[in-house]
């Protein structure tokens, strides 16, 4: 079955993902328009500011399209910013951040720090046969987890992948290295 | 093991910036404000470039206190301004945890000829630049991040669009270029060859690049955008407006939207008066801050 999947273009990593989906051999749209995620199995939130992206998103109801979507099936993978986006909860943003609370987590945002603290590291991601490349830029952490999710990959300070059906959520950058894995674990969601 | 610092890190926070607004405040409050109209990122300065312009004498890196209280202020990443090759206040900004540092032309140089060697730092810069020779040098510095200089501080967008159309159009010119003459045109911009070769195969500079000198209106913004800028830097242009609030909140909807006329007509309807420009043929070459650092 050929699979469409698409990239949120508010802000942020937006062409970097579409690059690494369309090496998958995928086709892959910018998604500007809420009209846009019925053809689409999956979509992808991409890094950026969480702040800025979800602004956006209230402004042009792109929000409540999403959710809606999800509801039906739609597949929906959060990379840093995204996985703020996707929490149910965010440390310390009561109130002050539109989220879209989709998976049942809680999330701290910059939680190794500042820019200066942001690194690299080998990762061991449940459902990967090899260690990938971890690219973290003022990455957020899952703090908390409810029954229905099931984590991927935790480093020691806390969860740094993880999964609840179609919902995958990452702190760190896969669309900034060559390695396509976890494109293509997204890619298999939107399959099923 | 876990590697700090790293140039795919420092460019990829930039990349996180793209299709964005950063804004220049002077206090928490203005940064706050900043941030509620949706900017991805602030720089925080003691004076915006207009007031810099206007008071003359020498201009520096801010006052550590001002920049420690813009970053309790906010969630977002917060960068500052160090005068060009000093790389003391450079490390001072380390220290304090800056998230970006901008190497600025619109401070006084503290080095005519050298600018700071960047790839000693864990914190990633951002340096300005006129035409693709002056990007690929910082580039070769370690600037992880560039922007057009414009002429800071003047609410006149024509520098800007300037530098843009000549690093978009030296770009299209390296792309179209044989092989065979790169040595050659690497020779006449200042440009390392290697970088040169490297924009020949992306057909786009290595890192991000952003618009910044000039822009006051949505509609400058979108104009950046529309000429090939990843995202927008906007120094006076909002807190020396009437009303920083709205107008904020609207280069931030134009700067995403900046293909949709009818978005932009909608969010630039009943701003208040945009901060006054400046002609640049009225400023003296002294006065013109983007001659500095080249």
């Amino acid at each position: 079955m050929a699979v469409k999947a698409g990239v949120l273009d508010f802000q942020g990593a937006v062409t970097e993902h579409l690059a690494a989906l369309k090496r998958c051999g995928v086709e892959a749209v910018p998604v500007r328009e809420a009209g846009q995620l019925a053809e689409l199995d999956g979509l992808i939130i991409p890094g950026g500011e969480s702040t800025t992206i979800g602004k956006l998103m209230a402004f042009s109801g792109m929000d409540e399209a999403i959710i809606k979507r999800c509801r039906e099936g739609m597949a929906l993978w959060g990379t840093c910013a995204g996985m703020v986006l996707m929490a149910k909860e965010v440390e310390g943003a009561a109130g002050k951040q539109p989220l879209l609370r989709l998976m049942d987590v809680t999330v701290r945002r910059n939680a190794f720090g500042r820019q200066r603290e942001s690194f690299e590291t080998k990762l061991d991601v449940k459902g990967i046969d090899h260690p990938i490349e971890g690219v973290f830029i003022r990455a957020p952490l899952i703090v908390q987890t409810g029954p229905t999710v099931e984590v991927l990959c935790a480093l020691e300070k806390g969860i740094v992948a993880a999964q609840s059906g179609r919902l995958l959520a990452t702190s760190f950058h896969p669309e900034l290295t060559d390695d396509l894995s976890m494109h293509r674990y997204f890619l298999h969601l939107c399959q099923n | 093991m876990e590697e700090q610092g790293t140039f795919r890190v420092k460019k990829g926070l930039a990349q996180m910036l793209k299709g964005g607004v950063i804004m220049d405040v002077t206090t928490p409050e203005q940064a706050r404000i900043a941030e509620e109209a949706g900017a991805v990122a602030v720089m925080a300065l003691e004076r915006v470039p207009a007031d810099i312009r206007a008071a003359g004498g020498v201009a520096r890196m801010a006052d550590p206190e001002v920049i420690l209280r813009i970053m309790d202020a906010v969630t977002i990443p917060v960068m500052a301004k160090v005068r060009i090759g000093h790389f003391v206040e450079a490390q001072i900004l380390e220290e304090l945890g800056v998230d970006y540092i901008d190497e600025s032309e619109v401070l006084t140089p503290a080095d005519e000829h050298y600018h700071i060697n960047k790839h000693q730092f864990k914190v990633p810069f951002v340096c300005g630049a006129r035409n693709l020779g002056e990007a690929l040098r910082r580039i070769a510095e370690g600037a992880a991040m560039i922007r057009t200089k414009g002429e800071p501080g003047t609410g006149n967008v024509v520098e800007a669009v300037r530098h843009m159309r000549c690093v978009m159009e030296q770009i299209r010119q390296v792309v179209n270029a044989p092989e065979d003459e790169l040595v050659v045109l690497a020779k006449e911009m200042g440009a390392p060859l290697e970088l040169l070769r490297e924009v020949k195969k992306e057909g786009r500079l290595p890192v991000v690049n952003f618009a910044a000198g000039g822009i006051a209106t949505p509609a400058d913004a979108a104009l950046m955008m529309q000429l090939g800028a990843d995202g927008i830097f906007v120094g006076s242009g909002i807190f020396k407006s009437e009303d920083p609030q709205a107008r904020a909140a609207a280069i931030v909807k134009a700067t995403r939207e900046y293909n949709n006329p009818a978005v932009l007509a909608n969010v630039s309807r009943g701003l208040g008066a945009a901060m006054p420009g400046l002609e640049i043929g009225t400023l003296s070459e002294l006065d013109r801050m983007q001659e500095r650092g080249v």
